[in-house]
């Protein structure tokens, strides 16, 4: 009877283990069934390097480099944004910040993670958007800039726990054997502490990228949405994931468009398939 | 380097008690420690013995509810009134129980300390990594692999790769926490090899729960318990007619 139980519970668990997986690879397939169903009347070329999406064309254009670059530049700024104030603050909390300070911060980056992206969204549209517009002159606040302020700000949560999880498990020893040989502080931090909690600091950055990538509503709210070719980061951009949250309620279920929007959504996958492995790999090689 | 007549005082520690929180970890001990001697210390767990190494070079400092009273005198210098602690730390080196290389290669583990202290030039730094593994006993085992890691040597090479490292600074005193507490007889015998032969230039002074490994090494004997200094003489004395009894029934193996 017992062992029954036990037999139970040990399938039930295996179970939910492999579910997991399964629905992740279901929601390829279900991505990659319409995505590529697209490039029976389209190049897989046209639709990577085209310089025009205008689904709404005669004929229609579904080319995502503008999309591309537009994910890229905001993620680009908020990744420029976020790794150094997010490392700053994690080598705070792990290093400097005495003990009450320390559950004080992390609560609060902890916080910082559960406002919800509508809000930072809002935030950015009334706060942010005119603050970049004066500052720099422009006809419009909506740029790929004032994305990557707000979206910084919901990748630092990600970035400063990880980093910190990385700079507090580097082992005390390693701390001490340092400031016994007369190093500093600072000297210990720099030359030891963050070399040998380098690969759980790679990690945290690819997470927070990651992250960044696959944030919809506050882009879409900040960006301006022009699917143009975008030079500077001062201009407005459309994302990957804008387009599709943007367009998937207008298309025509089978229709080349509805296929386009799955094949960005595959590329999309793609990407932060990539990033996380990435994140992952640098993980497992702090194991070994 | 402050050159002290041998056998004057090297360190002088007067009516020093410490504290973690509300707890004495050390009460009220005072004694001195000779100039390049080795200075045995011995006691039970608890007895206090690396209280009062972490006090030396004040790496107590990192635990904020530590509190110390009292003085350590080195060279006549107050340690936590006199010298800040990076000089206190250069001065006093200490070699842990646990034998820890930093994740870097052999070299750069010896050069570490050098290079945080302004050496830069490679001539300089190739030299004293030669001069402190050789005074180390590890040169000829890892002289055709410094580029390696040094957490791929054996325990009795990290070890003496931590003495290696502690002597790069050009220290004047060195502790040593209970340092052959992991390693086997033969690594034993060698690290204490090295001790020998750095008394010559450096004071030192071993903490070691090995009675026996504190009358090989130790010039003089320091017994604590609970926390007090019961007695500190020379090591024939302490061996053979121990003044107190509670050393005595100590280094007899009665308890402890």
């Amino acid at each position: 009877m017992r062992r029954l139980k036990e037999l139970i519970i040990e399938k039930t668990i295996l179970l939910n283990g492999f579910a997991c997986i399964f629905f992740v690879v279901l929601i390829f397939f279900f991505l990659a069934k319409d995505g590529l169903a697209l490039f029976r009347t389209i190049s897989i070329r046209d639709f990577l390097f085209g310089q025009l999406w205008n689904p709404i064309a005669e004929p229609p254009q579904f080319g995502i480099l503008p999309l591309f670059l537009g994910s890229f530049l905001v993620t680009l700024g908020a990744t420029a944004i976020s790794v150094p104030l997010g490392m700053a603050c994690a080598i705070f909390i792990g290093e400097i910040a005495p003990r009450w300070m320390r559950e004080l911060l992390k609560a609060g980056v902890e916080l910082l993670a559960a406002i919800p992206s509508i809000v930072i969204g809002f935030v950015g549209m009334t706060m942010l958007g005119p603050m970049v517009k004066n500052i720099f002159h422009l006809p419009t606040g909506l740029t790929a800039l004032t994305g990557s302020f707000a979206l910084a700000f919901m990748a630092i949560p990600t970035i400063v726990s990880i980093m910190e999880d990385a700079i507090s498990s580097v082992p005390r020893s390693y701390k001490e054997g340092s400031l016994a040989l007369g190093a500093t502080h600072w000297q210990t931090i720099y030359r030891v502490i963050i070399p040998a909690a380098s690969s759980g600091i790679v990690a945290a950055i690819m997470l927070g990228i990651g992250r960044v990538i696959g944030e919809t509503m506050a882009v879409m709210m900040l960006t301006g949405n022009a699917s143009v070719m975008p030079r500077t980061i001062l201009e407005p951009v459309r994302t990957m994931t804008a387009t599709i949250a943007a367009e998937m309620g207008e298309t025509v279920h089978g229709s080349e468009h509805y296929f386009a929007l799955f094949a960005l959504g595959l590329v999309l996958f793609a990407i932060t398939f990539i990033i996380n492995l990435i994140a992952d790999a640098a993980l497992h090689r702090k194991r070994k | 380097m402050v050159e002290v007549p041998l056998g004057k005082d090297k360190i002088v520690v007067r009516d020093l008690s410490i504290y973690y929180g509300n707890v004495a970890a050390l009460k009220n001990v005072s004694f001195s420690v000779k100039d390049r001697e080795i200075l045995g210390v011995i006691g039970p767990a608890n007895s206090g013995k690396t209280s009062f190494l972490r006090a030396m070079n004040r790496l107590n400092d990192l635990d904020l509810s530590s509190r110390v009273t009292g003085s350590i005198l080195l060279n006549g210098k107050d340690v936590n009134r006199e010298m800040d602690a990076e000089e206190v730390r250069k001065k006093v080196t200490m070699v842990f129980a646990l034998p820890l290389p930093l994740p870097m290669s052999i070299f750069d583990n010896i050069a570490y300390g050098p290079r945080r202290h302004g050496t830069r030039d490679k001539k300089r730094l190739e030299e004293i990594v030669e001069k402190s593994l050789k005074a180390a006993f590890l040169w000829e085992e890892v002289k055709d692999r410094l580029s390696s890691s040094a957490m791929k040597l054996s325990g009795g090479q990290q070890q003496r790769l931590c003495i290696a490292r502690t002597l790069a600074v050009d220290p004047e005193v060195i502790l040593y926490d209970e340092p052959c507490s992991g390693l086997d007889p033969i690594s034993t015998a060698k690290v204490e090899e090295a001790m020998f032969e750095l008394k010559a230039r450096y004071t030192q002074i071993l903490v070691t729960n090995n009675v026996k490994q504190a009358a090989r090494v130790g010039d003089r004997i320091a017994f604590f318990l609970m926390g007090e200094l019961v007695e500190i003489d020379e090591a024939d004395k302490i061996f053979t007619a121990p003044r107190d009894k509670r050393t005595g029934d100590y280094i007899t193996g009665r308890f402890g």
